[in-house]
């Protein structure tokens, strides 16, 4: 059979099982655009291409299926260069298509021409540049191998224009062939039979389970091992669901604004179990200072990530899920083993119990006054409260983003979307649509802050043009709030270029001509009808603008750079009592 | 051009697909990890599918285990082999135009043969030479031809392959994936 390269292209996206993409055509990618009209697959037109990549992530992130966008060559792709790299950070399997110029003009400086490959190396897994049409199916197949094995990632394809247009004998190719490539998934076993015996000695053990859980899909592996040790866990910001909030050894967050009972048990603990998870420095603070009593088990799929922060005592490259399976195993048969042995698998109730008191007296606080101003924390809480305990949240960058990790109850894998290693502001509205779209029967809400939900917005009209009903929740403190609290803390007050105005622009009208239901929210009373009235919309996105107070700091906090020994409370702490 | 002889280094013998656009993700991993590159050559290998990059890193740039892991995450890199200096054959090749006038030219030539190394070229006042071998014995000659006046110098960078085992290799063959 013959056919064009375009063609190819959207008949190897239907072989890969590909239902929706999300992206805006051009010139360079008009010959991909025709054959698409006539293809199963959904198409999404997006208002920007930063748009596109993020809807990609946010699909990939909810569903654990790679994410698809398409757009055209030049200002496209640098457009789109954003969720490359937040992907990258993260870990997200997603599948960029990019129109280039002609083949022959490549060089020449021609309109919309740029070096796609070029700049996106070092933000992709891989990336192709098409020099003959006859090869597509393969790198298409090749493509979506890379972004959903091993450790998944973005990758991108460049498919100049006459490549395209120029005609192949179509075949599908029944195998891979990467010499270079082949991810380790299997646990070595004498290091797995290491770490049970590691883990038999330790009397203040602890999981430090990342992101990898989720991209494994681990979670049902994880609670196994905890429950067959007895070990608390900590769920990182990638990772918050991955081990259900309301478990009685869940610990919720480490790290900068974690829970001072989650970091305060990594820095006191005699061994970590690292799994999937990276030592990223927003987790451990001051490396040289980060728990230095632990023994470490390091599980992690890519081998570079073992012993680039920290030294691990027993390394396992490997697939999370297979690895803690293994473990569990090997954990119940050296427990059997060592039955008799007085030193092995020692009782945890006293550091269970320190955990418990450190739970107790140092709560996560806030106070909503009667009549007082809006507290950002009370939103949250009511958000959760009054919404179906499977609600995906996507948050943006900034205080919101940790107020919606620390005060969500996260009892589902896959509930939490957000941008964690690349922190990208902008994020949350459009990796919801794409959250959306990949779960439809699922209620999706973003919260999101003032300043973020400026940068993307616009993608509400995709929403609504589409129909896809997502609903956003703006915390609405008038200030890039997170920057505002470092020059609060750390440059005596004094605000530079941070403050944004409440109501400029109106968050209500400039929902309602994108299409959407606005509501405004200024006292507490009105935050639960808002969310209700919210609820109960479902053809067409809603916005609320919830006027919170600007004051309002996130705490716990480990100053960048310090030790997590040194994590500040909220200083009104002792005066909230119990909550 | 830097001394290759006197620097802490490492020597990474890797196979690559013989495709377009490696050689760029490899520098670039280089540059994005701060890793600093001393010399390096490409060439085709026995196999035309493959070629073979010999890099020399700086050692306090570049800790061994990171740039090797780094390495084999780039998708068309086969194997990464970092071979000990003790136990591998190191090659590397220097053009160097030397001025030479009349009274000069015979200590010169008598350097030359001393390094073994060989005329290419003489003009009415200079003469080039090729001279091949370890980098510190380029290092060597290049020294001693100093003091004569140095035109121009053109180094290759070094090339490697492991020893052939007679008793135990020390080779690190960094296996292809796994820790
Ligand atoms: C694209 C981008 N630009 C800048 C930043 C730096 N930054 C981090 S948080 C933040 C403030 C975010 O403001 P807002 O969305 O209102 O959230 P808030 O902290 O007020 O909740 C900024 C500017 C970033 N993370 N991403
Ligand atoms: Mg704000």
């Amino acid at each position: 059979m013959q056919l064009t390269g375009a063609q190819a292209l959207i008949k190897s996206l239907e072989q890969e099982a590909v239902e929706v993409m999300f992206g805006l055509p051009g010139g360079a990618i008009l010959p991909v655009y025709d054959p698409l009209i006539d293809s199963s697959i959904r198409h999404i037109l997006v208002r920007h291409e930063q748009g596109a990549g993020h809807m990609a992530e946010g699909y990939a992130h909810a569903t654990g299926r790679p994410g698809v966008a398409m757009v055209t060559s030049g200002p496209a792709a640098t457009n789109i260069v954003t969720p490359l790299c937040d992907a990258y950070m993260d870990s997200i399997p997603i599948v960029v298509i990019t129109g280039q110029v002609p083949y022959a003009n490549i060089g020449t400086d021609a309109f919309q021409e740029c070096d796609t490959v070029g700049i996106t190396m070092p933000v992709t897994k891989h990336n192709w540049l098409v020099t003959d049409s006859q090869d597509i199916p393969r790198i298409v197949r090749e493509a979506f191998h890379v972004a959903t094995t091993g450790r998944p990632g973005p990758v991108l394809v460049d498919v100049p224009k006459d490549i395209a247009n120029q005609t192949m004998d179509w075949y599908w190719p029944d195998s891979i062939d990467l010499p270079g490539y082949k991810p380790t998934t299997k646990g070595h076993s004498k290091q797995i039979k290491d770490a049970a015996r590691l883990m038999s000695q330790s009397k203040r053990p602890v999981i430090y389970a990342g992101g990898g859980i989720l991209k494994a899909r681990a979670a049902e592996a994880l609670k196994e091992l905890v429950e067959l040790t007895g070990f608390p866990v900590v769920t990182t910001l990638m990772a918050r669901g991955a081990f259900p909030d309301d478990h009685e050894l869940c610990l919720g967050m480490p790290g900068m604004h974690g829970n001072y009972t989650a970091v305060t048990s990594m820095q006191q603990a005699d061994l970590l179990i690292a799994l999937g998870s990276r030592f990223d420095d927003r987790v451990t603070g001051k490396v040289g200072a980060f728990a230095p009593e632990a023994k470490i088990i390091h599980v992690d799929i890519d081998p570079a990530e073992l012993g680039k922060v920290r030294r691990p005592d027993v390394p396992i490259v490997g697939d999370c899920r297979r690895v803690i399976e293994e473990l569990v195993k090997a954990v119940s048969s050296d427990k059997a083993k060592h039955e008799d042995d007085e030193a092995a698998w020692p009782s945890l109730d006293e550091w269970h119990t320190r955990l418990k008191e450190w739970q107790r007296d140092f709560p996560l606080v806030y106070e909503q006054t009667e009549g007082g101003p809006l507290k950002p924390q009370f939103c949250v809480d009511q958000l959760r409260d009054h919404t179906p305990d499977d609600t995906i949240v996507v948050s943006g960058v900034g205080q919101h983003q940790m107020w919606a990790s620390q005060r969500w109850k996260f009892n589902h894998p896959y509930t939490f979307v957000n941008s964690g290693g690349l922190g990208t502001m902008g994020f949350a509205v459009p990796a919801a649509i794409g959250a959306k779209v990949g779960c439809p029967s699922r209620m999706v809400w973003a919260i999101d802050g003032d300043g973020c939900f400026q940068m993307t917005a616009q993608e509400l009209v995709t929403a609504a043009s589409e129909r896809i009903p997502i609903k956003v929740a703006i915390l609405n403190n008038a200030y890039l709030g997170m920057v505002r609290q470092w020059q609060e803390l750390f440059y005596e007050e004094r605000y530079s270029e941070v403050y944004l105005s409440p109501d400029l622009p109106d968050y209500v009208k400039w929902a309602e001509a994108m299409g959407c239901e606005g509501i405004r929210v200024d006292h507490a009373e009105e935050v639960e009808p808002a969310i209700e009235k919210a609820n109960a919309i479902d053809d067409r996105p809603v916005v609320i603008d919830f006027r919170t107070d600007y004051r309002e700091k996130v705490y716990p906090m480990v100053p960048a750079g310090h030790s997590n020994d040194e994590i500040i409370l909220d200083p009104a702490h002792d005066s909230f009592g119990e909550r | 051009m830097a001394a290759t002889g006197d620097i802490q280094h490492h020597i990474y013998s890797i196979t690559v697909e013989n495709k377009f656009g490696v050689l760029s993700r490899v520098a670039g991993l280089f540059a994005r990890r701060g890793f600093n590159i001393v010399s390096l050559a490409v060439s085709p290998t026995e196999d035309e599918r493959f070629s073979r990059m010999t890099i020399v890193v700086d050692a306090a740039s570049a800790p061994l285990e990171q740039v090797t892991k780094q390495l084999h995450k780039l998708i068309p890199v086969i194997k990464v082999m970092e071979l000990h200096p003790d136990d591998a054959v190191e090659r590397e090749l220097m053009l160097v135009t030397v001025k030479a006038e009349v009274d000069t030219r015979s200590q010169i030539t008598e350097l030359a043969s001393i390094f073994e190394a060989r005329i290419e070229d003489v003009g009415f006042e200079a003469i080039t030479i090729q001279v091949a071998g370890r980098p510190d014995k380029l290092d060597a000659i290049t020294d001693l031809l100093t003091p004569f006046g140095i035109v121009e110098l053109q180094r290759t960078g070094q090339i490697a392959l492991p020893k052939l085992s007679r008793s135990q290799q020390r080779l690190r063959a960094v296996k292809t994936r796994g820790a």
